[in-house]
């Protein structure tokens, strides 16, 4: 692989409550090369926004970065000051939000947002800025450009939206993009077209992109690798054909398990008992295991970090036994469940 | 065929959304009315489930409240197990066929009255119809829906609040049973929850409809969660239907280029690297729809009686499917 561009280590993000801290992100490590499409995929109130905005420095007080280390091309950046950081952002780092609406100023319009952007983070004069404005639109594939770029967001249908919004996001040719839900408010047809731009968008220009979602299908389209993450912690990690075919943790398995797909059979689908743990109760040990068909004694009280090799691993204390080859390790503690 | 409980037939609604008279009569603007069904028909059989997809703005959800009357349809009939309920003057004098018909709605954070425990939201039902008589035995037969759908009994004394996405879906489900329906109108039932979530929530519904006999119109845009419940599926596109039969036959061979080119833009979990046709274009707005057959815009099929003439539905094979180019033979092979 490739020098990464992107690396954090062992992020921890925590908000203070009264009732106490909640710990949002725990212990995450991951890294994206140029090029690459990391994709990050859980269910609502896995962390996995959060783990975007802690790396463009957008969470919001009282939350903070209690440890670890996020680093842009080798230089740390989560200590950064508030207008250090407010020049990497944007100019380095670019983000796609789920919701096309509230990422655009309804009041300007789309060229004054370009244009604004462009002129923040390069130095161009408003004639040069309005003709990259003009390029990256073409770019983003919005028909008759020169016509639309002085139009409102409201002019706009989601999908050319969304378009703007990604044409924002470019301005200043980032080389990260943390893209967070860009498809979910989007119909499938438009979906498929927000993708393919994104896939062109990664491979013409050596973007890396961290897709944050909850759908598979767009991972499984998208992702070089992924991500699974379950109660702010990674559960699995690896390349995405590798994950989707061979999941390695119990919860990855389940998730797959739950997608109806077409041309499978209509009989019931696996079913993944509960839902995730509320942050305000996250259970001791693997987060999972009161979920998990295959917990044993070790799951209920020592926490697993994830095992495997540098390529595919996960937080499981069934890749241990795997690892070792030995079933009978622990065999003695199991059958409590 | 089995005997249809619900019989649609050519149903229309439109919606005026013109701006005031006196803008109309200083701006010179015409009256202006969204077609969002547009003669719509098909049957449900008992025991059946039938889905209506599209995508955003199509007019699925407008049939979906047309059919438990929340609106009443600008024309065309409507007939549940035989009774007419085509209006509302028709279903004030049906109210027995209106209470074997519920609802389930998208969002379980807005369709749950806040204020109400559970057993008060789940008890409305059989009070409103006089079900069940005596506060005791009211609260039995709560008692029975929780448990039915996965909830305990001891949960009807807690809020709304108190539940997970997922759970609170459990008891607008709940309440829809209430009143001992046979027939249910799903309007996206799983948009708004997890995959995990959504997987227990389908399996639930298959379970009732197994134990009850339940019919249900389901209606959603997620293409893979309509294969899985559904026995047969309707696609819709600005107001109409363009294809509709058994689902197997809709999605594994589908023949008008709306169907094929929805099933082209999912994504896929195999990453078969199969070519996709580029999809082009957006729906366009239902005030203003093109003349002749809807997608014509979008259609990489279409001629010119495309662009002047609306289709007719026809039945090919086991389907109906309004398209010149598949009365016209000239559609090229799907790549399955």
């Amino acid at each position: 692989m490739a020098e990464p561009l992107l690396t954090v280590r062992n992020l921890r993000v925590e908000f203070p409550t009264r009732k106490g801290t909640l710990v949002a992100v725990d212990d995450i490590s991951l890294s994206i090369a140029p090029g690459e499409v990391l994709g990050v995929v859980g269910e609502s109130g896995a962390g996995k926004s959060m783990t975007g905005a802690a790396i463009i420095g957008l969470i919001e007080p009282p939350g903070r970065v209690a440890s670890g280390e996020i680093l842009l091309d080798g230089r740390r950046i989560d200590n950064l000051s508030y207008d250090e950081m407010r020049k990497i952002r944007g100019k380095e780092i670019g983000a796609i939000f789920q919701d096309p609406l509230t990422s655009l100023n309804p009041l300007y319009r789309v060229s004054r947002q370009l244009v604004e952007t462009i002129m923040t983070h390069l130095d161009l004069t408003v004639k040069q800025a309005r003709a990259r404005a003009l390029d990256l639109l073409k770019e983003v594939g919005i028909p008759a450009a020169e016509e639309r770029l002085d139009h409102y967001p409201h002019q706009f249908s989601g999908g050319m939206r969304q378009r703007v919004v990604i044409a924002l996001a470019l301005c200043a040719e980032p080389r990260l993009i943390i893209a967070d839900e860009p498809t979910t408010a989007l119909d499938v047809s438009i979906q498929a077209q927000i993708i393919t731009l994104l896939k062109r968008l990664c491979s013409e220009h050596q973007t890396a992109i961290m897709l944050v979602t909850h759908d598979m299908g767009v991972i499984a389209e998208t992702a070089d690798r992924v991500a699974v993450m379950y109660a702010g912690r990674i559960a699995e990690i690896g390349p995405v054909q590798d994950v989707i075919k061979r999941a390695r943790h119990p919860y990855t398995e389940g998730l797959m398990g739950a997608i109806p797909t077409i041309g499978g059979r209509h009989e019931l689908l696996t079913q993944i008992d509960g839902s995730m743990p509320r942050l305000t109760a996250i259970p001791e040990g693997c987060a999972f295991h009161p979920r998990c068909p295959q917990a044993h004694f070790k799951c209920h009280t020592v926490r697993p970090d994830l095992i495997g090799d540098a390529s595919h691993s996960a937080s499981c204390w069934l890749m241990e036994r795997q690892a070792s080859g030995s079933v009978g390790a622990d065999a003695g503690q199991e059958g409590g469940r | 065929m089995t005997d249809a409980l619900l019989k649609v037939d050519n149903l229309v609604r439109h919606f005026d959304v013109s701006p005031p008279w006196l803008n109309r009569v200083i701006e010179r603007r015409p009256k202006s009315v969204v077609k969002a069904v547009d003669g719509i028909g098909f049957e449900i059989g008992r025991g059946e489930t039938f889905s209506l997809v599209g995508e955003s703005g199509c007019g699925k959800s407008t049939v979906a409240r047309l059919v438990v009357g929340l609106y009443n349809p600008t024309a065309g009939t409507l007939e549940f197990d035989g009774i007419d309920i085509s209006s509302g003057a028709a279903r004030a004098r049906n109210r027995g066929a209106q209470r074997r018909m519920q609802m389930i709605f998208q969002d379980p954070y807005a369709s749950l009255n806040p204020r109400w425990r559970v057993t008060d939201i789940v008890a409305e039902p059989i009070r409103f119809n006089k079900l069940v008589s005596g506060d005791a035995a009211i609260r039995v037969r709560v008692g029975e829906l929780l448990e039915q759908v996965g909830l305990s009994a001891a949960d009807g004394e807690k809020y709304p609040h108190e539940f997970s996405g997922g759970q609170r879906q459990r008891v607008s489900i709940a309440r829809a049973l209430a009143g001992s329906p046979e027939f249910l109108v799903c309007d996206e039932p799983t948009s708004a929850l997890d995959v995990s979530v959504q997987a227990q929530i389908l399996n639930l519904m298959k379970k009732l409809q197994r134990e009850l006999g339940l019919t249900y119109l389901f209606i959603s845009h997620d293409l893979a969660v309509v294969y899985h419940v559904s026995t047969k599926v309707g696609v819709m596109y600005l107001g109409r239907l363009v294809e509709w039969g058994e689902t197997e036959v809709i999605f594994n061979a589908p023949r008008h280029p709306y169907t094929r080119m929805l099933l082209d833009a999912i994504p896929d979990l195999d990453m078969s690297g199969r070519a996709r046709t580029p999809v082009a274009g957006e729906v366009p707005s239902p005030i203003d729809p093109p003349s002749g057959c809807a997608f014509h815009p979008r259609c990489p099929l279409a001629t010119d009686r495309c662009r002047s003439e609306a289709p007719k539905p026809v039945s090919v094979g086991a389907a109906m499917v309004a398209c010149h180019a598949v009365e016209e033979n000239r559609l090229p092979e799907w790549h399955g």
